[in-house]
């Protein structure tokens, strides 16, 4: 087996490409980021580690831009994702002039995810380590999208997504308690399913909400720290009234 | 700009218009310079040729029921008119058409190349590509072949969805949006009869009807400008062509000969 994970451009008997299965690996290991798809937004949440205190941490944003009505998230190696992110951006501009049209959701993740299979399939380089979560609105028709990619070069749709360290626990919980929300609901979904593998508090996690009408809003701590508490308060509502039945039958 | 030559693969390529100006050009799958002493002169001469080959009568408008595109059909060489059936709206795809204007292989060659772009557009994105889109296609890649003596003078016409959407592209690679446009040698006379019945909401019969007598106009005065005039339609679904008329019959049409007594002919005569 040690024979065909060197070079990226060979298959191994059974049919693996070995450097992109450790590409995943790699992104198993980095920050949680999950996406929610609403019927009027979406959002994305990132696990964030706590910030050294002389560290600026406006400069470390993880949910970032790509045009006006998209933004991503990513899991994985952070450098890798800024190079990605730049190209996907300047592709996005350069859409806007060739065609007159801002790109659809659906293109940009193509582009994306062309990208990364470009590099699973040339000599002297090495996959992307990163699989993103891509968010926006689709410019004609206005609905939300969502859609995830990985170091493979494979994209899909999803109504829910989590990728990054512990991405099945969250993945179980979004498949348990999704339901189709809109506005604050979709926030708290995506803040409660992140917590289930983050310690709890606005230090840890970064928010993010993509509307049709503001664009990108990024969540402050404070706002934060508020949904968390409601959410806290709300399990233990729920465990509470789980231990004592009610009494009034 | 990276230079497309993808569509030009499997052709054998001459840097110049014009069939008959003499030369033994070697023509290999890229663009090479043809053999002569004076290239300037000859890109200069080449170039002449070229001019009065835009000896037509083309024009689009947008009004309320969507676009309306019309135009002759006569190709001219100098004062020599080589055909008179010559189709100068081409049907770009089921939704969009553009006209010929200038040289009649530039003009065929690069809006079927559009075409192939379009269908492409549609596969890769799961809807159809914009008049906006199209028309700028075009745009750039004339841009990439400015000064290499491209000809091409057209209309990209089309209803998509934010509604009708009229373009005009030329081979000097500028691109104007607008709701009247008229290109060709007669178009002077067409802007004329255009600008003065042109009215937002005109129905589709008087649409057609004013498109059609702005053609007519322009060929009665224009001599590299006749043959049929073919007016079509572009609506929501899609382009119809409504008509194909011979300029000849339409003069007749709308001025009928009015047969005079023999005493006023006599007069006429010996006053003049």
């Amino acid at each position: 087996m040690a024979r065909y994970d060197r070079a990226i451009t060979v298959f191994s008997p059974d049919g693996h490409l070995f450097q992109v299965e450790y590409a995943l690996e790699a992104v198993r290991k980095g920050n949680a980021a999950v996406g929610v798809r609403g019927t009027d937004n979406v959002v994305l949440g990132v696990e964030k580690k706590s910030t050294a205190k002389l560290q600026d941490s406006r400069s470390v944003r993880k949910i970032v831009n790509l045009d006006n009505h998209i933004a991503l998230a990513c899991a994985g190696l952070k450098a890798d994702a800024r190079v990605l992110i730049n190209r996907a951006r300047v592709e996005c501009q350069s859409h806007r002039l060739t065609v007159e049209d801002p790109v659809t959701v659906e293109y940009i993740t193509r582009y994306i995810a062309g990208l990364q299979q470009k590099y699973t399939q040339s000599g002297g380089v090495r996959p992307f380590g990163l699989s993103t979560l891509i968010v926006g609105f689709d410019p004609y028709t206005g609905t939300p999208s969502l859609y995830q990619t990985d170091p493979s070069g494979t994209f899909s749709a999803w109504k829910a997504n989590a990728t990054g360290r512990n991405s099945n626990s969250i993945r179980e919980f979004l498949e348990k308690n999704y339901k189709e929300v809109s506005g604050q609901e979709t926030i708290k979904l995506a803040i409660r399913a992140l917590l289930e593998v983050v310690e709890s508090g606005g230090k840890n996690i970064e928010v993010a909400v993509m509307t049709k009408e503001e664009g990108l809003r990024q969540l402050e701590e404070a706002e934060i720290d508020a949904i968390v508490a409601e959410i806290e308060a709300e399990k233990a509502a729920a465990e509470a009234a789980k231990k004592a039945p009610p009494k009034e039958t | 700009m990276k230079l497309d030559t993808s569509g030009l693969e499997s052709f054998s390529t001459l840097t110049a218009p014009g069939d008959d100006v003499a030369g033994e050009f070697s023509a290999p799958p890229s663009f090479q310079l043809p053999n002569s002493n004076d290239f300037d002169g000859f890109v200069k001469e080449a170039i002449q040729m070229v001019k009065p080959a835009k000896g037509t009568t083309t024009l689009a408008f947008i009004f309320k029921h969507g676009v309306i595109v019309a135009a002759d059909s006569r190709a001219s060489m100098g004062g020599y008119i080589s055909s008179q059936s010559v189709k100068k709206i081409i049907e770009i795809n089921p939704y969009m058409l553009g006209t010929m204007a200038g040289g009649a292989a530039d003009c065929q060659f690069w809006h079927r190349n559009l075409g192939i772009k379009c269908r492409l557009h549609e596969l890769a994105n799961k809807r159809r590509i914009s008049v906006t889109g199209a028309s700028k296609l075009l745009a750039n890649i004339l841009y990439s072949y400015r000064g290499m003596g491209l000809s091409v003078g057209t209309m990209i016409a089309g209803w998509d969805e934010t509604g009708p959407g009229l373009y005009y592209v030329d081979s000097e690679g500028g691109r104007l949006k607008g709701n009247r446009f008229s290109v060709g040698s007669g178009s002077p006379y067409a802007y004329g009869v255009l600008d003065s019945g042109y009215r937002y909401d005109l129905s589709v019969e008087e649409a057609v009807e004013l498109g059609r007598r702005a053609i007519y106009h322009a060929t009665f005065r224009d001599g590299a400008s006749g043959g049929v005039v073919s007016v079509y339609h572009v609506g929501p679904e899609g382009w119809k062509k409504w008509t194909g008329d011979d300029v000849g019959d339409l003069h007749y049409q709308y001025f009928p000969v009015v047969p005079s007594t023999v005493e006023q002919e006599m007069a006429e005569a010996t006053g003049a």
